[in-house]
């Protein structure tokens, strides 16, 4: 799951056999496109210039006549991959290279009746998607282009007893889906439909003792929850209750000082994706030299500035 | 990607990952070729089955296999047993993807979409997800899946409750079945099923949850639906009002002219507008408050069709709060009168709850309002100061009980079984006095018994509660601030919940012609709390605390001179609420954090342009985009309020720039960081 939520965020067409078999940190890469994408993603956070670097056209190597982006050269459209693509030409402010009507319309084309979204033509159905369309629509300005009370219904629909959401209706509260909920409430200006007190608390709540966050209860603290579990609070401003600095130290202390990068927990193998988290973590904790992150977009706070603040 | 050990790959290590890289690499080229040719023979499906048993996560593969069953099943005559195989075939490749990863969405998936033709059988299905809870009990995955099985089978929500009994009876550990249970009973309490009646049904869950809390005090499991049984002993399902402005039975003076809190009497109000606010606070958030749900009965001409407006964001149609204004000076003589004005709410249908609960039986208030045609002499236009001359008030001790009267009337029924299972469960966590969960329980405990108790015992209590608190602060430091904020939360509801404690912070500002000022400062408050109760103030002094926002005094309608100066307010995001203080006039922010931080934790919270509606601007607004762009929520909070005397000055925004910026958009400020502005 964490994998999907990650390409939404922009780690784009994580050439999923490279990560796994954790080809990526050490050796000359096999997939040398896919990882200057990913690379690229993660420097403007710490503020160095890599627009020489990025070709944006690349990107159509993955972009299907449906209107949608694949995983991977070959693969099949899906909402997760289209929003990557949106994130990452938003960061480059590149977007004036989509066919954004075509776009919007392949996003806005997967909304059901009930105002849930489906990842793709083949119908599963999660608040991940609503909130990769959202955020999807939001950034090209084409919000207009789905039923947007719906699809609030439908998330309002996930809200557990406990505060927090479920990818369906009835499921389990899990942090990796309110901020996806939480995110998709805030974009559409619906934050009133959270109860951000008792929310607050179940989030606050996953801080264990080493001071990492798990993304519900009795699990294991993972640095990816540093991303969800924080820009939720954040967005419900509940921030404070929880030990921000005991937090900086855990993410810090899941850094591989010797050959870079973030893990889940101290002393595992990195990879990009927890090091992405780690970063974006830190940037919300406003650790020195990281620049600002919006919580709901995942962007930094610059880019949406530029995208929403102005004509 | 999780729990991998760091460490280097050995030669050989490599060398295999390279050689199994290399093969899937093969694999994937050829099902790929497969794939856009649309070749679905055996040997092809069989390949896409190899591939999806190495990496259930190729999305694409299971899209293909979708395709090729689609394919199988248009070439065959309608023949159910084949169509059976060939869906059974589905069924394994799910199965055996799934004992590689059974996290796999795309698996998980693949399986839905075949049970859902209607065409294999479902009986196994459960014994399946029986064997995946036993490899993990919180696999939501499984969860979600078993409820679609339930769904599908139509299966009770009796039987399936009794499968979380099994569940958490063997280890109570486990949180997807609490949290699986309180979906189950919230349906059947709803719809009152049978032998689910709340009365009956919350106290023997409380006795389920508690072997779950007492167990291991670590252990979470059982907190969340141990809170869930407290919200649904202490709320009642039914809005109620609670409190309103002005009160039953007050009586109001009202004055023509400015109004800068300037007035000697607690409920005296004046206003240039000629309007004063009717408001109505709802226990629970509400819709449909308009004209013909609450009805106006009085002589006050020019109140006919009033306009009722939720104290709430834009897109929100629901609120706590509700107000409406009512004409007081009109063009014709009728000062130095006294109109009786009657309000009745729910009188006809139209008021529910955002849970979608009626506002129960129609509810009547009446007050007085005493008109006066002359502006009071001390309406001045001098500066307001917070530091000079505050006198203790004498208590007109009727005058502050009719405003502070909690009206109960509308008692919530069948409280007595609510009353006991607080009780109990009182006795019950006073046996747990060094936990975490047992000191917090409590305390929230004895916070409901405040709440649907007798007005006569609450002092006690808050003490009891407030001291709960400062030990969870220590004893739990990394949740410090969650505490600090619940422990303001029952300090106002403290200071507010009898005459004799509100009094003690009710002053008269001798340089104000004695006006009324409630002063909360210097009392280390984090959040705003119990404004229901303090619907009549005027005058606030919130200076000297440790405020980061203005979240609750949206309520506070007739407010007009407001200090939060030396609090920890990060931006005006974080002041959005003052938005619908239509009386406010003076507002002190000095000396706080605003521009210092570079995340705004209330950036999603207010209504901004960041929604992608319309952003709109006035012709000020249009002239200074960049500044506009720069101090937007600056340009959102000021704009709408009508402001005479402002201070920022101690915050890292103030400056010239962000000076010059405020004078723009606040055309009517006449006082600027203690300085009189040229006109």
């Amino acid at each position: 799951m964490k994998k999907k939520i990650a390409s939404s965020i922009g780690l784009s067409a994580i050439d999923e056999e490279a990560v796994d078999e954790r080809s990526l940190s050490t050796k000359p890469s096999k997939t040398g496109r896919l990882r200057s994408f990913s690379s690229i993603f993660f420097n403007p956070l710490q503020s160095r210039d890599s627009s020489s670097v990025f070709k944006a056209d690349e990107l159509f190597l993955f972009f299907l006549p449906a209107g949608g982006f694949a995983g991977n050269t070959g693969h099949d459209p899906h909402v997760l991959y289209t929003l990557s693509a949106v994130q990452i030409l938003a960061l480059f402010d590149k977007l004036d290279i989509l066919d954004v009507g075509k776009v919007s319309s392949y996003v806005a084309g997967l909304q059901n009746e009930d105002g849930s979204f489906s990842g793709d033509m083949w119908g599963e159905v999660d608040t991940r998607f609503s909130y990769i369309a959202i955020c999807c629509l939001s950034i090209l300005k084409c919000l207009d282009k789905i039923n947007v009370v719906k699809a609030v219904d439908y998330i309002v629909s996930c809200k557990n007893l406990d505060g927090g959401f479920g990818c369906t209706p009835g499921a389990e509260s899990h942090a990796g889906q309110i901020f996806c909920c939480v995110g998709a409430l805030a974009i559409t200006g619906s934050l009133h439909h959270v109860d951000k007190d008792l929310l607050g608390w179940w989030l606050c709540e996953r801080q264990v003792k080493s001071g990492g966050l798990n993304g519900r209860p009795e699990k294991l603290p993972d640095v990816c929850y540093s991303w969800w579990v924080l820009s939720s609070l954040i967005m419900i401003d509940r921030v404070h209750w929880i030990d921000k600095a005991k937090l900086v130290k855990f993410i810090l202390d899941c850094q591989d000082l010797e050959n870079g990068g973030i893990s889940d927990r101290p002393d595992d193998a990195v990879d990009i994706f927890h090091t992405y988290f780690g970063v974006a973590g830190l940037s919300l904790l406003e650790y020195p030299g990281v620049k600002a992150i919006d919580p709901a977009y995942a962007l930094p706070v610059d880019v949406i500035n530029r995208i929403l603040l102005t004509k | 990607m999780h729990g991998r050990p760091r460490k280097a790959y050995k030669p050989e290590e490599e060398a295999a990952s390279a050689a199994k890289a290399a093969k899937l690499r093969a694999l994937q080229s050829q099902f790929m070729s497969n794939h856009h040719n649309k070749i679905y023979t055996k040997e092809a499906v069989d390949l896409s089955t190899k591939l999806l048993e190495i990496n259930p996560e190729a999305y694409t593969a299971w899209n293909y296999r979708k395709l090729a069953v689609e394919d199988k099943l248009s070439r065959i005559e309608s023949d159910p047993d084949l169509i059976k195989t060939i869906l059974d075939e589905e069924l394994r490749v799910v199965e055996s993807a799934l004992s590689q990863n059974f996290k796999s969405y795309g698996a998980w998936h693949h399986r839905k979409w075949v049970l859902s033709k209607g065409h294999s059988s479902v009986g196994n299905e459960l014994q399946l997800l029986n064997k995946f809870q036993k490899l993990d009990t919180r696999n939501f995955h499984a969860w979600n899946y078993r409820r679609f099985v339930v769904e599908l089978t139509k299966r009770s929500e009796q039987d399936e409750l009794k499968y979380t009994d099994d569940m958490i009876g063997s280890d109570f550990s486990n949180y997807s079945a609490w949290h699986n249970r309180s979906v189950l009973l919230s349906s059947l309490l709803a719809r009152k099923a049978d032998g689910f009646l709340p009365n009956k049904k919350i106290p023997d869950e409380y006795k389920l949850v508690q072997n779950a809390i007492f167990t291991d005090e670590d252990d979470q499991s059982g907190w969340f639906y141990h809170l869930w049984l407290l919200d649904q002993t202490v709320n009642v399902e039914t809005p109620l009002l609670t409190s309103s402005w002005p009160s039953h039975g007050s009586r109001i003076s009202l004055y023509a002219g400015c109004s800068n809190g300037s007035f000697s009497k607690l409920t005296t109000f004046g206003s240039e507008s000629g309007y004063f606010p009717l408001v109505l606070n709802f226990d629970q958030a509400v819709g449909g408050v308009s004209s013909s749900t609450v009805t106006i009965d009085t002589e006050l001409k020019g109140n006919e069709d009033l306009v009722w407006e939720p104290v709430s964001k834009k897109n929100s149609h629901v609120s706590c709060v509700w107000v409406a204004r009512l004409k007081y000076i009109s063009s014709e003589p009728c000062f130095g009168k006294e109109y009786k004005v009657k309000v009745k709410i729910g009188n006809s249908p139209g008021i529910v709850s955002s849970r979608g609960c009626n506002f129960s039986a129609s509810y009547e208030f009446v007050f007085t309002a005493h008109v006066h045609d002359t502006v009071e002499e001390s309406s001045q236009e001098g500066i307001v100061s917070w530091t000079d001359g505050f006198d203790i008030w004498d208590a007109e001790s009727k005058d502050l009980n009719a405003l502070t009267t909690l009206d109960r009337s509308n008692a919530q029924m069948d409280s007595k079984w609510r009353q006991e299972a607080i009780a109990e469960e009182i006795d019950l966590f006073r046996e747990l006095p060094d936990s975490k969960i047992g000191k917090l329980t409590l305390a929230r405990l004895l916070m409901a018994k405040a709440m649907i108790s007798d007005d006569a015992v609450k002092g006690v209590h808050y003490n009891e509660i407030l001291e709960l608190y400062k030990d969870l602060m220590a004893l739990d430091s990394s949740h410090y601030q969650y505490y600090k904020d619940v422990h303001s939360v029952a300090l106002l509801r403290k200071v507010t919940s009898s005459t004799e404690d509100l009094s003690g912070h009710l002053f008269r500002c001798r340089n104000m012609n004695n006006s009324v000022c409630l002063r909360l400062n210097n009392l280390s408050l984090s959040r705003i709390a119990s404004v229901e109760k303090l619907l009549f103030v005027q005058m606030l002094d919130l200076s000297h605390n440790e405020l980061h926002s203005t979240e609750g005094l949206g309520g506070m309608q007739l407010l007009s001179c407001l200090n939060l100066s030396h609090n920890r307010i990060r931006s005006f995001s974080a002041l959005d609420s003052l938005r619908h203080l239509k009386q406010l006039r003076v507002l002190d922010v000095s000396h706080n954090h605003i521009g210092e931080h570079s995340v705004d934790t209330t950036r999603y919270l207010c209504s901004s342009p960041l929604f992608n509606s319309e952003w709109t601007q006035d012709e000020v607004g249009r002239q200074m985009p960049t500044l506009v762009t720069k101090y937007w929520d600056a340009y959102f909070v000021l704009r709408d309020l009508n402001l005479k005397q402002l201070d920022i000055t101690g915050n890292v925004i103030a400056g010239d720039v962000f000076s010059s910026f405020v004078l723009r958009v606040v055309p009517k400020l006449v006082w600027l960081d203690g300085k009189k502005l040229e006109i």
